[in-house]
């Protein structure tokens, strides 16, 4: 889901005639990207619209040689990550959650009997990884959730997170060891 | 490190990881073009003539209608804006607030904010100096015409009124040949009547009055008025004098009022 490499020429021409497909471009990006930091489906549509509009304010005051010239993507993220980041500071402390992080309705009890198997297994695959991600230590997890999930260059990651290249790598790095750990530790659990 | 797989391990991580990216939910996108005014939502209220259907986006109110044929409101807004236009999921509650503490008559409400894109320069200064226009008052077009400094441009003014996208709400049922008859009106001459005598204009007397009366004035204080000026409304029957242009009221010795600003001698 890269950026086409003409939308920005476009935007600078047409803002109104293109916006609609920048949104389209990237609602997944920063949608997924508010999730993972936000930790709930409602607010990270929030953070994900208040980026988009933010978007639209700042590319209709640029001049058009500016727009032209810009990368969207890490730009785009980069606006989302910030407010998402503020959303999650100014948030009273959570009370246990409704939904599960993917915002589908956490189960009251077992998934009903009906579920296919190979449904309820990524469900319940997802809902692991969703937890053992929540675990890292925010440096880590926009690091990996950007690299990994979102399949970023690390270029683009540093460019979002506002941080030399290394330093990214080294956080993607030990986010994946730490990642790693949990992961085994958890399926020794299971084992038993 | 016996049967440590690496690459096995880490494909197993990966695809777990990648396996996080969710579908953002139908409503974002939607969302993000109404709060930028790239696409609209309408929802109804009651409105002082029966149900107002009311298209709003980030920039303001757009466009209302009476409400019963939705499918029309729609298509008329298409073929005029060109934007989408959907179903507000849930009424906006503040925008909805603001609404009806702007339309009762004892709240005094503030006008919410209108998104008046794709009007021209002159409609627009035509819709906000009717916007000026009480409740329960009445003003000829040819006053709107003068107040912009355009007074030649009297039958412009009534085509104007004729487009306004946010009738109602814009009350350019308030605006009224110089007769006062209630020529004209974009959803019906039958509504407007409604309107303004909900709004405690008496249509009726406002035409009977019209071909002879068009101000009044007051011979204690020696000021002329539109008949539903505020002002004129509080003049009692025995100081009531009635003119039929500014000439005679201004060689009786009266000057116009300037709260409603009817026209000078001339």
């Amino acid at each position: 889901m890269d950026t086409p490499p003409e939308l920005p020429a476009r935007l600078a021409r047409d803002l109104d005639g293109a916006f609609e497909e920048l949104v389209r471009g990237h609602e997944r990006l920063l949608y997924g990207l508010a999730l993972r930091v936000v930790g709930n489906a409602h607010d990270a549509e929030e953070v994900a619209q208040d980026a988009f509009e933010r978007a639209y304010h700042a590319l209709a005051g640029y001049p058009p040689e500016r727009v032209a010239a810009m990368r969207l993507r890490p730009w785009l993220a980069r606006i989302a990550l910030n407010l998402a980041r503020n959303r999650l500071r100014r948030r009273t402390p959570p009370t246990r959650p409704l939904e599960s992080a993917d915002g589908e309705p956490l189960p009251l009890a077992a998934p009903a009997g009906g579920e296919p198997a190979a449904v309820a297994e990524r469900r319940q695959d997802r809902e692991l990884w969703v937890e053992l991600l929540a675990g890292l230590p925010a440096r880590y997890r926009e690091a990996v959730v950007l690299r990994h999930v979102e399949d970023l260059p690390y270029a683009e990651v540093a460019e979002v997170l506002g941080q030399p290249v290394g330093t990214v790598k080294t956080h993607v790095h030990r986010g994946v060891r730490l990642l790693r750990v949990a992961f085994e530790a958890r399926k020794e659990t299971l084992a038993r | 490190m016996s049967g440590y797989d690496e690459p096995e391990r880490w494909r197993e991580m990966a695809t777990g990881l990648r396996g996080l990216r969710p579908e953002p939910p139908p409503t974002l996108r939607p969302g993000v073009l109404e709060r930028v005014g790239l696409a609209d939502a309408w929802f109804s209220v009651g409105g002082p003539a029966g149900p107002l259907l009311v298209a709003y986006n980030g920039r303001g109110i757009s466009a209302t209608a009476p409400a019963g044929d939705e499918a029309r409101f729609v298509a008329v807004f298409l073929a005029r804006h060109r934007r989408p236009l959907r179903r507000a999921g849930e009424p906006p509650a503040r925008l909805l607030a603001q609404l009806q503490r702007y339309m009762d008559p004892g709240a005094r409400g503030a006008p919410p904010r209108f998104d008046l894109r794709g009007v021209s320069d002159f409609e627009r200064d035509v819709l906000r100096k009717t916007a000026e226009i009480p409740r329960g008052e009445v003003r000829p077009y040819a006053w709107v015409a003068g107040e912009i400094g355009r007074p030649a441009a009297v039958r412009a003014v009534g085509g104007a009124l004729n487009r306004n996208p946010v009738p109602v709400l814009i009350p350019c049922h308030r605006v009224v040949g110089s007769d006062g008859r209630l020529t004209g009106y974009a959803w019906g001459v039958p509504y407007k009547r409604t309107l303004l005598a909900a709004e405690g204009a008496d249509p009726a007397e406002l035409e009977r009055l019209g071909h002879r009366t068009r101000y009044l004035g007051s011979d204690s204080t020696r000021v002329y008025c539109y008949p539903t000026c505020h002002n004129a409304r509080r003049i009692g029957p025995a100081q009531r004098v009635a003119f039929r242009d500014a000439n005679a009221a201004a060689a009786a010795g009266y000057r116009p009022c300037r709260r409603c600003r009817p026209p000078a001698a001339g």
